[in-house]
Protein backbone atom coordinates (compact mmCIF):
# COMPACT_ATOMS: atom_id res chain seq x y z
CA UNK A 1 0.00 0.00 0.00
CA UNK A 2 1.90 3.22 -1.20
CA UNK A 3 1.42 6.61 0.75
CA UNK A 4 -1.21 7.57 -1.84
CA UNK A 5 -3.70 5.00 -1.40
CA UNK A 6 -3.51 4.89 2.22
CA UNK A 7 -4.27 9.09 2.28
CA UNK A 8 -7.00 8.82 -0.04
CA UNK A 9 -8.96 5.75 2.09
CA UNK A 10 -8.63 7.82 4.86
CA UNK A 11 -10.19 11.05 3.74
CA UNK A 12 -14.01 9.97 4.94
CA UNK A 13 -15.44 11.83 1.59
CA UNK A 14 -18.73 10.12 2.79
CA UNK A 15 -18.71 11.58 5.98
CA UNK A 16 -17.37 14.54 5.00
CA UNK A 17 -20.25 15.21 3.02
CA UNK A 18 -22.79 14.05 5.44
CA UNK A 19 -21.21 17.07 7.88
CA UNK A 20 -21.56 19.60 4.77
CA UNK A 21 -24.93 18.31 4.29
CA UNK A 22 -26.01 18.68 8.25
CA UNK A 23 -24.40 21.98 8.47
CA UNK A 24 -25.90 23.62 5.51
CA UNK A 25 -29.42 22.48 6.52
CA UNK A 26 -28.79 24.29 10.47
CA UNK A 27 -27.69 27.33 8.77
CA UNK A 28 -29.95 27.01 5.60
CA UNK A 29 -33.19 26.63 7.35
CA UNK A 30 -34.17 29.83 8.71
CA UNK A 31 -33.47 32.04 5.64
CA UNK A 32 -35.44 29.43 3.96
CA UNK A 33 -38.29 29.12 6.33
CA UNK A 34 -38.07 33.79 6.61
CA UNK A 35 -38.65 33.41 2.50
CA UNK A 36 -41.36 30.94 2.55
CA UNK A 37 -43.10 32.51 5.20
CA UNK A 38 -42.73 36.12 2.71
CA UNK A 39 -43.54 34.81 0.17
CA UNK A 40 -46.97 33.26 1.71
CA UNK A 41 -47.79 36.35 3.40
CA UNK A 42 -47.95 37.84 -0.31
CA UNK A 43 -50.50 35.73 -1.41
CA UNK A 44 -52.68 36.23 1.87
CA UNK A 45 -53.83 39.82 0.43
CA UNK A 46 -55.40 40.38 -3.15
CA UNK A 47 -52.40 42.43 -4.05
CA UNK A 48 -50.40 40.18 -5.21
CA UNK A 49 -52.88 39.00 -7.63
CA UNK A 50 -53.68 42.65 -8.75
CA UNK A 51 -49.85 42.95 -8.82
CA UNK A 52 -49.65 39.90 -11.05
CA UNK A 53 -52.52 40.48 -13.51
CA UNK A 54 -51.81 44.13 -13.80
CA UNK A 55 -48.44 42.74 -14.73
CA UNK A 56 -49.21 40.49 -16.92
CA UNK A 57 -51.70 42.49 -18.85
CA UNK A 58 -49.17 45.39 -19.21
CA UNK A 59 -45.75 42.78 -20.99
CA UNK A 60 -48.79 41.30 -23.14
CA UNK A 61 -49.37 44.55 -24.42
CA UNK A 62 -45.76 44.83 -25.21
CA UNK A 63 -45.46 41.14 -26.74
CA UNK A 64 -48.51 41.26 -29.03
CA UNK A 65 -47.96 44.92 -29.95
CA UNK A 66 -45.40 43.97 -32.84
CA UNK A 67 -46.08 40.68 -32.82
CA UNK A 68 -48.26 40.06 -36.28
CA UNK A 69 -47.14 43.21 -37.39
CA UNK A 70 -43.31 41.57 -38.33
CA UNK A 71 -44.65 37.77 -38.18
CA UNK A 72 -41.88 36.74 -36.49
CA UNK A 73 -41.31 33.69 -34.01
CA UNK A 74 -39.93 35.78 -31.02
CA UNK A 75 -40.55 36.95 -27.58
CA UNK A 76 -38.09 40.65 -28.24
CA UNK A 77 -41.13 42.84 -27.69
CA UNK A 78 -41.79 41.15 -24.17
CA UNK A 79 -38.45 41.31 -23.13
CA UNK A 80 -37.36 44.52 -24.28
CA UNK A 81 -39.76 46.37 -22.24
CA UNK A 82 -39.67 43.74 -19.26
CA UNK A 83 -36.54 45.74 -17.41
CA UNK A 84 -38.66 49.11 -17.32
CA UNK A 85 -41.81 47.49 -16.24
CA UNK A 86 -40.10 45.58 -13.56
CA UNK A 87 -38.64 48.67 -12.30
CA UNK A 88 -42.11 50.09 -11.11
CA UNK A 89 -43.01 46.39 -9.98
CA UNK A 90 -39.98 45.12 -7.93
CA UNK A 91 -40.00 48.29 -5.43
CA UNK A 92 -43.87 47.79 -4.91
CA UNK A 93 -43.35 44.35 -4.25
CA UNK A 94 -40.28 45.02 -1.36
CA UNK A 95 -41.20 48.31 -0.06
CA UNK A 96 -43.29 46.52 2.73
CA UNK A 97 -40.45 43.98 3.91
CA UNK A 98 -39.04 45.89 6.27
CA UNK A 99 -42.21 47.56 7.65
CA UNK A 100 -44.57 45.37 8.53
CA UNK A 101 -43.86 46.38 11.72
CA UNK A 102 -42.71 42.37 12.21
CA UNK A 103 -39.15 42.97 12.65
CA UNK A 104 -38.82 42.91 15.99
CA UNK A 105 -40.08 39.63 16.52
CA UNK A 106 -37.99 38.56 13.15
CA UNK A 107 -35.13 39.91 14.85
CA UNK A 108 -35.46 38.42 18.28
CA UNK A 109 -35.84 35.01 16.62
CA UNK A 110 -32.38 33.06 17.05
CA UNK A 111 -31.65 34.36 12.82
CA UNK A 112 -28.61 36.56 12.05
CA UNK A 113 -29.20 39.94 10.46
CA UNK A 114 -27.68 38.60 7.07
CA UNK A 115 -30.00 35.68 7.40
CA UNK A 116 -33.13 37.51 7.74
CA UNK A 117 -32.08 39.54 4.75
CA UNK A 118 -31.22 36.87 2.56
CA UNK A 119 -34.92 35.25 3.72
CA UNK A 120 -36.81 38.56 2.71
CA UNK A 121 -34.53 39.16 -0.47
CA UNK A 122 -35.26 35.19 -1.92
CA UNK A 123 -39.17 35.69 -1.12
CA UNK A 124 -39.23 38.65 -3.49
CA UNK A 125 -36.90 37.15 -6.09
CA UNK A 126 -39.06 33.96 -5.89
CA UNK A 127 -42.12 36.69 -6.07
CA UNK A 128 -41.17 38.29 -9.55
CA UNK A 129 -40.43 34.62 -10.72
CA UNK A 130 -43.69 33.49 -10.09
CA UNK A 131 -45.11 36.69 -11.68
CA UNK A 132 -42.96 36.35 -14.60
CA UNK A 133 -43.88 32.69 -15.06
CA UNK A 134 -47.40 32.92 -17.02
CA UNK A 135 -46.13 34.54 -19.63
CA UNK A 136 -44.37 31.10 -20.69
CA UNK A 137 -47.20 30.95 -22.08
CA UNK A 138 -46.35 33.33 -25.02
CA UNK A 139 -42.98 30.83 -25.51
CA UNK A 140 -45.51 28.02 -26.13
CA UNK A 141 -47.86 30.28 -28.33
CA UNK A 142 -44.67 30.80 -30.46
CA UNK A 143 -43.27 27.23 -30.14
CA UNK A 144 -46.91 25.88 -32.03
CA UNK A 145 -46.61 28.43 -34.18
CA UNK A 146 -43.43 28.97 -35.68
CA UNK A 147 -40.06 27.81 -34.47
CA UNK A 148 -38.47 30.35 -32.44
CA UNK A 149 -34.44 30.54 -31.80
CA UNK A 150 -33.83 29.14 -28.38
CA UNK A 151 -31.01 31.03 -27.16
CA UNK A 152 -32.51 34.47 -27.20
CA UNK A 153 -35.32 32.61 -24.95
CA UNK A 154 -33.07 31.04 -22.84
CA UNK A 155 -31.16 34.19 -22.35
CA UNK A 156 -33.75 36.03 -21.82
CA UNK A 157 -35.50 34.37 -19.33
CA UNK A 158 -32.28 33.89 -17.59
CA UNK A 159 -31.55 37.24 -17.54
CA UNK A 160 -34.92 38.55 -15.78
CA UNK A 161 -34.62 36.35 -13.36
CA UNK A 162 -31.11 38.04 -12.44
CA UNK A 163 -32.82 41.32 -13.37
CA UNK A 164 -35.58 40.39 -10.85
CA UNK A 165 -33.09 39.23 -8.40
CA UNK A 166 -30.99 42.87 -8.51
CA UNK A 167 -33.85 44.94 -8.56
CA UNK A 168 -35.22 42.99 -5.47
CA UNK A 169 -31.69 43.15 -3.88
CA UNK A 170 -31.97 47.24 -4.45
CA UNK A 171 -35.97 47.02 -3.43
CA UNK A 172 -34.55 45.07 0.12
CA UNK A 173 -31.91 47.92 0.84
CA UNK A 174 -34.64 50.96 0.02
CA UNK A 175 -37.13 49.20 1.91
CA UNK A 176 -34.51 49.21 5.18
CA UNK A 177 -33.44 53.00 5.05
CA UNK A 178 -36.33 54.39 6.75
CA UNK A 179 -39.69 53.27 8.22
CA UNK A 180 -42.16 54.55 5.55
CA UNK A 181 -43.63 52.17 2.59
CA UNK A 182 -44.24 55.12 0.31
CA UNK A 183 -40.61 56.51 1.00
CA UNK A 184 -39.46 52.85 0.66
CA UNK A 185 -41.41 52.43 -2.46
CA UNK A 186 -40.32 56.15 -4.36
CA UNK A 187 -36.55 55.60 -3.56
CA UNK A 188 -36.69 52.04 -4.63
CA UNK A 189 -38.36 52.82 -7.82
CA UNK A 190 -35.59 55.96 -8.45
CA UNK A 191 -33.09 53.19 -7.88
CA UNK A 192 -33.75 50.75 -9.97
CA UNK A 193 -34.82 53.39 -13.08
CA UNK A 194 -31.39 54.89 -11.98
CA UNK A 195 -30.07 51.15 -12.86
CA UNK A 196 -32.25 50.66 -16.01
CA UNK A 197 -31.60 54.37 -17.32
CA UNK A 198 -27.84 54.96 -16.64
CA UNK A 199 -26.94 53.38 -20.02
CA UNK A 200 -28.41 55.39 -21.97
CA UNK A 201 -27.60 59.00 -21.01
CA UNK A 202 -23.93 57.61 -22.19
CA UNK A 203 -24.77 59.44 -25.27
CA UNK A 204 -24.51 63.01 -23.56
CA UNK A 205 -21.64 62.20 -22.24
CA UNK A 206 -18.06 62.58 -23.12
CA UNK A 207 -16.36 59.44 -24.81
CA UNK A 208 -14.37 59.10 -22.01
CA UNK A 209 -17.10 58.20 -19.53
CA UNK A 210 -18.58 55.90 -22.01
CA UNK A 211 -17.42 53.10 -19.78
CA UNK A 212 -20.70 54.39 -16.90
CA UNK A 213 -22.83 51.70 -19.14
CA UNK A 214 -21.20 48.62 -17.93
CA UNK A 215 -22.96 50.25 -15.00
CA UNK A 216 -26.67 49.88 -16.47
CA UNK A 217 -28.82 46.81 -15.40
CA UNK A 218 -30.31 47.51 -19.19
CA UNK A 219 -26.78 46.97 -20.81
CA UNK A 220 -26.42 43.90 -19.24
CA UNK A 221 -30.28 42.58 -19.78
CA UNK A 222 -29.81 43.49 -23.39
CA UNK A 223 -26.57 40.79 -23.71
CA UNK A 224 -27.99 38.06 -22.08
CA UNK A 225 -31.14 38.45 -23.67
CA UNK A 226 -29.37 38.30 -27.10
CA UNK A 227 -28.80 34.89 -26.03
CA UNK A 228 -25.07 34.94 -25.38
CA UNK A 229 -24.48 34.26 -21.50
CA UNK A 230 -21.24 36.18 -20.90
CA UNK A 231 -19.67 36.04 -17.31
CA UNK A 232 -19.41 39.59 -16.77
CA UNK A 233 -23.19 40.14 -16.85
CA UNK A 234 -23.08 37.49 -14.44
CA UNK A 235 -20.96 39.09 -12.19
CA UNK A 236 -22.51 42.35 -12.54
CA UNK A 237 -25.90 41.07 -11.63
CA UNK A 238 -24.23 39.03 -8.98
CA UNK A 239 -22.17 41.83 -7.53
CA UNK A 240 -25.61 44.02 -7.54
CA UNK A 241 -27.29 41.60 -5.04
CA UNK A 242 -24.46 40.90 -2.81
CA UNK A 243 -24.13 44.68 -2.22
CA UNK A 244 -26.93 45.37 -1.65
CA UNK A 245 -27.74 42.25 0.91
CA UNK A 246 -24.25 43.33 2.46
CA UNK A 247 -25.22 46.75 2.93
CA UNK A 248 -28.87 46.51 4.17
CA UNK A 249 -27.51 43.80 6.88
CA UNK A 250 -24.91 46.95 7.44
CA UNK A 251 -27.45 49.34 7.86
CA UNK A 252 -29.85 46.84 10.11
CA UNK A 253 -27.19 46.14 12.44
CA UNK A 254 -26.31 49.74 12.73
CA UNK A 255 -29.56 50.43 13.80
CA UNK A 256 -29.59 48.49 16.80
CA UNK B 1 -29.18 33.56 35.24
CA UNK B 2 -28.94 37.34 33.69
CA UNK B 3 -26.70 39.90 34.72
CA UNK B 4 -26.45 43.08 33.47
CA UNK B 5 -23.53 45.24 33.72
CA UNK B 6 -23.87 49.05 33.55
CA UNK B 7 -25.65 49.41 30.45
CA UNK B 8 -26.97 52.74 28.45
CA UNK B 9 -28.52 53.30 25.41
CA UNK B 10 -29.21 56.40 24.11
CA UNK B 11 -31.28 57.74 21.07
CA UNK B 12 -29.96 61.01 19.60
CA UNK B 13 -29.85 63.80 22.42
CA UNK B 14 -32.42 61.07 24.49
CA UNK B 15 -30.77 59.20 27.39
CA UNK B 16 -33.67 56.04 27.44
CA UNK B 17 -31.51 54.03 29.52
CA UNK B 18 -28.85 55.29 32.13
CA UNK B 19 -26.20 52.53 33.03
CA UNK B 20 -28.37 50.53 34.97
CA UNK B 21 -27.13 47.19 36.52
CA UNK B 22 -28.66 44.46 37.87
CA UNK B 23 -29.00 40.14 37.73
CA UNK B 24 -31.74 37.44 37.79
CA UNK B 25 -31.43 35.06 39.16
CA UNK B 26 -33.00 31.23 37.81
CA UNK B 27 -36.39 30.44 38.80
CA UNK B 28 -37.32 34.16 39.59
CA UNK B 29 -40.17 36.50 38.20
CA UNK B 30 -39.06 39.78 38.05
CA UNK B 31 -41.11 42.60 37.44
CA UNK B 32 -39.64 45.62 35.59
CA UNK B 33 -41.98 48.62 36.54
CA UNK B 34 -42.06 51.96 35.76
CA UNK B 35 -43.90 55.36 34.47
CA UNK B 36 -44.37 55.44 30.28
CA UNK B 37 -41.29 56.09 28.74
CA UNK B 38 -38.88 54.79 31.84
CA UNK B 39 -37.06 52.44 29.78
CA UNK B 40 -38.68 49.25 30.01
CA UNK B 41 -38.78 48.36 26.49
CA UNK B 42 -35.14 49.27 25.62
CA UNK B 43 -33.92 47.30 28.79
CA UNK B 44 -35.76 44.55 27.41
CA UNK B 45 -35.31 44.52 23.93
CA UNK B 46 -31.32 44.94 24.58
CA UNK B 47 -31.73 41.79 27.23
CA UNK B 48 -33.37 40.35 23.74
CA UNK B 49 -30.80 41.37 21.40
CA UNK B 50 -32.54 43.17 19.52
CA UNK B 51 -31.21 46.92 20.55
CA UNK B 52 -27.11 47.02 21.47
CA UNK B 53 -26.75 48.77 24.41
CA UNK B 54 -24.37 51.63 23.53
CA UNK B 55 -21.87 50.81 26.92
CA UNK B 56 -22.25 47.66 29.23
CA UNK B 57 -22.43 44.40 29.05
CA UNK B 58 -25.02 41.97 29.56
CA UNK B 59 -24.60 38.31 30.00
CA UNK B 60 -27.73 35.71 29.85
CA UNK B 61 -26.59 32.17 30.77
CA UNK B 62 -23.02 31.72 29.86
CA UNK B 63 -23.47 33.62 26.63
CA UNK B 64 -22.76 37.64 26.27
CA UNK B 65 -25.49 39.22 24.19
CA UNK B 66 -22.43 40.90 22.08
CA UNK B 67 -21.00 37.90 21.03
CA UNK B 68 -23.68 35.52 20.58
CA UNK B 69 -26.89 37.39 20.21
CA UNK B 70 -28.47 34.28 18.27
CA UNK B 71 -27.24 31.72 20.83
CA UNK B 72 -29.03 34.07 23.04
CA UNK B 73 -32.21 34.44 21.22
CA UNK B 74 -32.06 30.54 21.65
CA UNK B 75 -32.68 30.26 25.32
CA UNK B 76 -35.38 33.46 25.32
CA UNK B 77 -38.58 33.57 24.07
CA UNK B 78 -39.88 37.45 24.14
CA UNK B 79 -43.35 38.13 23.66
CA UNK B 80 -43.08 41.93 22.49
CA UNK B 81 -45.00 44.90 23.38
CA UNK B 82 -47.03 45.05 19.93
CA UNK B 83 -47.03 41.21 18.97
CA UNK B 84 -47.82 39.40 16.97
CA UNK B 85 -48.69 41.68 13.89
CA UNK B 86 -48.57 39.13 11.08
CA UNK B 87 -52.19 40.53 10.37
CA UNK B 88 -52.53 38.37 7.05
CA UNK B 89 -51.40 35.19 8.55
CA UNK B 90 -53.53 32.42 9.99
CA UNK B 91 -52.76 31.62 13.55
CA UNK B 92 -51.74 28.19 12.79
CA UNK B 93 -49.50 28.99 10.11
CA UNK B 94 -47.66 31.83 12.56
CA UNK B 95 -46.92 29.37 14.70
CA UNK B 96 -45.84 26.67 12.37
CA UNK B 97 -43.61 29.69 10.30
CA UNK B 98 -41.76 30.34 14.68
CA UNK B 99 -41.35 26.92 15.11
CA UNK B 100 -39.61 26.31 11.28
CA UNK B 101 -37.47 29.60 12.22
CA UNK B 102 -36.68 28.22 15.39
CA UNK B 103 -35.87 24.16 14.09
CA UNK B 104 -38.45 22.83 16.35
CA UNK B 105 -39.43 19.13 14.05
CA UNK B 106 -42.21 17.90 16.05
CA UNK B 107 -45.45 19.46 14.42
CA UNK B 108 -47.15 18.32 17.92
CA UNK B 109 -46.16 20.94 19.57
CA UNK B 110 -48.04 24.07 18.30
CA UNK B 111 -50.68 21.70 19.23
CA UNK B 112 -49.39 21.26 23.21
CA UNK B 113 -48.65 25.57 22.98
CA UNK B 114 -52.14 26.08 21.50
CA UNK B 115 -53.22 23.89 24.19
CA UNK B 116 -51.54 25.79 27.40
CA UNK B 117 -52.31 28.93 25.86
CA UNK B 118 -56.14 28.34 25.07
CA UNK B 119 -56.23 29.54 21.89
CA UNK B 120 -57.27 25.83 20.08
CA UNK B 121 -60.64 27.57 18.85
CA UNK B 122 -58.64 30.39 17.09
CA UNK B 123 -55.78 28.23 14.76
CA UNK B 124 -57.90 28.57 11.61
CA UNK B 125 -58.17 32.25 12.10
CA UNK B 126 -56.14 35.14 10.80
CA UNK B 127 -54.13 36.36 13.55
CA UNK B 128 -55.84 40.33 12.24
CA UNK B 129 -59.46 38.80 13.01
CA UNK B 130 -58.21 37.94 16.69
CA UNK B 131 -58.90 39.86 19.66
CA UNK B 132 -56.43 41.54 21.82
CA UNK B 133 -56.91 38.78 24.41
CA UNK B 134 -56.01 36.18 21.84
CA UNK B 135 -53.43 37.97 20.55
CA UNK B 136 -51.89 38.66 22.97
CA UNK B 137 -51.99 34.70 23.90
CA UNK B 138 -50.64 33.94 20.46
CA UNK B 139 -47.85 35.89 21.41
CA UNK B 140 -47.05 34.34 24.23
CA UNK B 141 -47.45 30.95 22.45
CA UNK B 142 -44.94 32.23 20.03
CA UNK B 143 -42.74 32.98 22.96
CA UNK B 144 -42.80 29.87 24.37
CA UNK B 145 -43.15 27.48 21.49
CA UNK B 146 -39.79 26.24 22.29
CA UNK B 147 -39.66 25.70 25.75
CA UNK B 148 -37.18 28.64 26.63
CA UNK B 149 -35.29 28.80 29.77
CA UNK B 150 -36.23 32.46 30.20
CA UNK B 151 -39.24 34.30 28.89
CA UNK B 152 -39.04 37.65 28.64
CA UNK B 153 -42.60 39.56 28.35
CA UNK B 154 -43.30 42.85 27.75
CA UNK B 155 -46.27 44.51 28.89
CA UNK B 156 -48.50 41.15 28.68
CA UNK B 157 -51.77 42.08 29.77
CA UNK B 158 -51.93 45.70 28.51
CA UNK B 159 -55.39 46.16 26.60
CA UNK B 160 -56.93 43.10 28.21
CA UNK B 161 -60.01 42.88 30.09
CA UNK B 162 -60.32 42.04 33.60
CA UNK B 163 -61.28 37.89 33.25
CA UNK B 164 -58.57 37.97 30.54
CA UNK B 165 -55.62 39.85 32.64
CA UNK B 166 -56.34 37.31 35.67
CA UNK B 167 -56.12 34.41 33.18
CA UNK B 168 -52.89 35.47 31.95
CA UNK B 169 -51.37 35.97 35.17
CA UNK B 170 -52.22 32.68 36.31
CA UNK B 171 -50.58 31.62 33.34
CA UNK B 172 -47.36 33.65 33.64
CA UNK B 173 -47.60 32.39 37.75
CA UNK B 174 -47.76 28.87 36.43
CA UNK B 175 -44.86 29.33 33.89
CA UNK B 176 -42.89 31.11 36.91
CA UNK B 177 -42.58 28.00 38.78
CA UNK B 178 -40.33 26.08 36.20
CA UNK B 179 -38.83 29.29 34.36
CA UNK B 180 -37.49 32.53 34.80
CA UNK B 181 -39.93 35.40 34.04
CA UNK B 182 -39.11 38.78 33.89
CA UNK B 183 -42.33 41.17 32.80
CA UNK B 184 -42.29 44.93 31.92
CA UNK B 185 -45.28 46.60 33.07
CA UNK B 186 -46.98 50.29 34.47
CA UNK B 187 -49.77 48.41 36.32
CA UNK B 188 -48.71 48.06 39.60
CA UNK B 189 -51.19 45.20 41.13
CA UNK B 190 -49.74 43.42 38.38
CA UNK B 191 -46.70 42.85 39.80
CA UNK B 192 -47.97 42.36 43.32
CA UNK B 193 -50.29 39.83 41.93
CA UNK B 194 -47.58 37.84 39.77
CA UNK B 195 -43.86 38.78 40.63
CA UNK B 196 -41.49 37.82 42.85
CA UNK B 197 -39.17 40.58 43.34
CA UNK B 198 -39.59 44.16 41.53
CA UNK B 199 -37.35 46.45 39.51
CA UNK B 200 -38.45 50.07 39.76
CA UNK B 201 -36.97 52.55 36.56
CA UNK B 202 -37.65 56.03 36.52
CA UNK B 203 -36.04 58.22 33.59
CA UNK B 204 -33.78 55.30 32.39
CA UNK B 205 -31.91 54.39 35.95
CA UNK B 206 -33.44 51.95 38.55
CA UNK B 207 -34.89 53.47 41.76
CA UNK B 208 -35.43 50.53 43.53
CA UNK B 209 -34.54 46.69 43.83
CA UNK B 210 -36.03 44.43 45.99
CA UNK B 211 -38.33 41.48 46.33
CA UNK B 212 -42.02 42.33 46.11
CA UNK B 213 -42.95 41.86 49.99
CA UNK B 214 -39.89 44.13 51.37
CA UNK B 215 -40.94 46.91 48.75
CA UNK B 216 -44.11 47.00 50.10
CA UNK B 217 -43.00 47.03 54.03
CA UNK B 218 -41.10 49.23 53.60
CA UNK B 219 -41.63 52.93 53.93
CA UNK B 220 -39.27 55.71 52.91
CA UNK B 221 -36.59 53.54 54.72
CA UNK B 222 -38.43 52.10 57.75
CA UNK B 223 -41.17 49.60 58.45
CA UNK B 224 -44.72 50.46 59.94
CA UNK B 225 -46.22 48.06 62.59
CA UNK B 226 -49.19 48.57 63.81
CA UNK B 227 -50.25 47.57 67.54
CA UNK B 228 -53.39 47.29 69.30
CA UNK B 229 -53.97 46.92 72.37
CA UNK B 230 -56.40 47.33 75.88
CA UNK B 231 -55.15 48.69 79.35
CA UNK B 232 -53.42 51.54 78.76
CA UNK B 233 -54.26 55.30 76.95
CA UNK B 234 -52.01 56.71 73.86
CA UNK B 235 -50.06 58.90 75.87
CA UNK B 236 -48.82 56.09 78.15
CA UNK B 237 -48.31 53.30 75.50
CA UNK B 238 -46.31 55.82 72.75
CA UNK B 239 -43.96 57.00 75.62
CA UNK B 240 -43.23 53.79 76.32
CA UNK B 241 -43.01 52.47 72.57
CA UNK B 242 -41.00 55.20 71.62
CA UNK B 243 -38.05 54.61 74.39
CA UNK B 244 -37.43 51.09 72.29
CA UNK B 245 -34.54 50.86 70.08
CA UNK B 246 -34.95 51.55 66.44
CA UNK B 247 -38.65 53.15 66.90
CA UNK B 248 -38.69 56.59 64.94
CA UNK B 249 -42.08 57.79 65.36
CA UNK B 250 -45.65 56.54 66.92
CA UNK B 251 -48.90 58.05 65.62
CA UNK B 252 -52.35 57.36 66.92
CA UNK B 253 -54.89 55.10 64.78
CA UNK B 254 -57.88 57.12 65.69
CA UNK B 255 -61.48 54.51 66.25
CA UNK B 256 -62.51 51.69 68.08
CA UNK B 257 -62.69 50.77 71.62
CA UNK B 258 -58.96 49.63 71.38
CA UNK B 259 -55.47 51.78 71.56
CA UNK B 260 -53.86 51.68 68.72
CA UNK B 261 -50.51 52.72 67.37
CA UNK B 262 -48.90 53.02 64.06
CA UNK B 263 -44.91 52.31 65.04
CA UNK B 264 -42.54 53.40 62.77
CA UNK B 265 -38.85 51.89 63.34
CA UNK B 266 -35.71 52.70 61.09
CA UNK B 267 -34.47 50.37 58.33
CA UNK B 268 -34.77 46.51 58.52
CA UNK B 269 -35.60 46.37 62.17
CA UNK B 270 -38.20 44.42 63.40
CA UNK B 271 -39.73 46.02 66.55
CA UNK B 272 -42.60 43.55 66.41
CA UNK B 273 -40.67 41.34 69.51
CA UNK B 274 -39.96 44.33 71.22
CA UNK B 275 -43.57 45.24 71.37
CA UNK B 276 -44.71 41.70 72.16
CA UNK B 277 -42.60 41.74 75.37
CA UNK B 278 -43.22 45.17 75.97
CA UNK B 279 -47.08 44.34 76.24
CA UNK B 280 -46.50 41.13 78.80
CA UNK B 281 -43.91 43.02 81.24
CA UNK B 282 -46.93 46.06 81.31
CA UNK B 283 -49.61 43.00 81.66
CA UNK B 284 -51.88 45.24 78.67
CA UNK B 285 -54.10 42.40 76.47
CA UNK B 286 -52.39 42.54 73.11
CA UNK B 287 -55.37 42.04 69.98
CA UNK B 288 -53.03 43.24 67.20
CA UNK B 289 -49.35 43.51 65.89
CA UNK B 290 -49.29 43.13 62.21
CA UNK B 291 -46.51 44.69 59.92
CA UNK B 292 -48.35 46.95 57.70
CA UNK B 293 -48.14 46.48 53.84
CA UNK B 294 -47.50 49.55 51.89
CA UNK B 295 -49.50 49.41 48.72
CA UNK B 296 -47.02 48.90 45.57
CA UNK B 297 -48.49 52.30 44.15
CA UNK B 298 -47.71 54.84 47.35
CA UNK B 299 -43.97 53.21 46.99
CA UNK B 300 -43.69 53.40 42.99
CA UNK B 301 -45.56 57.27 43.66
CA UNK B 302 -42.81 58.08 46.20
CA UNK B 303 -39.48 57.03 43.99
CA UNK B 304 -40.37 57.98 40.68
CA UNK B 305 -42.18 61.30 42.06
CA UNK B 306 -45.37 60.97 41.72
CA UNK B 307 -45.31 59.11 38.53
CA UNK B 308 -46.46 62.13 37.08
CA UNK B 309 -43.01 63.33 35.36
Amino acid sequence: MNIRELKIKDIDFKGMAAQAMEKAKVYSHEPLAIMKKELMTYFYTPIAYIVITAFLVVTGFFFFKDFFYFNQAEMRGFFQFLPLVLTLVVPAITMRLFHSGTIETLMTLPVTTAEAVVGKFLAATAFVSIMMAPTLIYLITIIIVGSPDPGPIIGGYLGSILLAGAYSAVGVLTSSLGRNQIIAFISGLAACFFLWLIDKITIFLPAKLAFIEFLGTDYHFRNISRGIIDSRDLVYFLSIIVISILLTTKILDDRR
Amino acid sequence: MITVQGITKKFGDITAVNNISFSIREGEITGLLGPNGAGKTTTLRMLTCYLKPDDGAISVGRYNVDDSPVEVRKIIGYLPESAPVYGDMLAYDYLAYIAEVRGIQDKNRIDEIADLCGINEVMHMGVGELSKGYKQRLGLAQSMIHNPDILILDEPTSGLDPNQIIEIRNLIREIGKKKTVILSTHILPEVEATCDRVIIIDHGTIVADDRTENLQSMSGGERLVLVSVSGPDFRTLSGEIAGLPGVTRVEEVPGGELVTARVAAAGTADVRPELFRLAGAKNWTLYELTQEQRSLERVFRDLTGGGAK
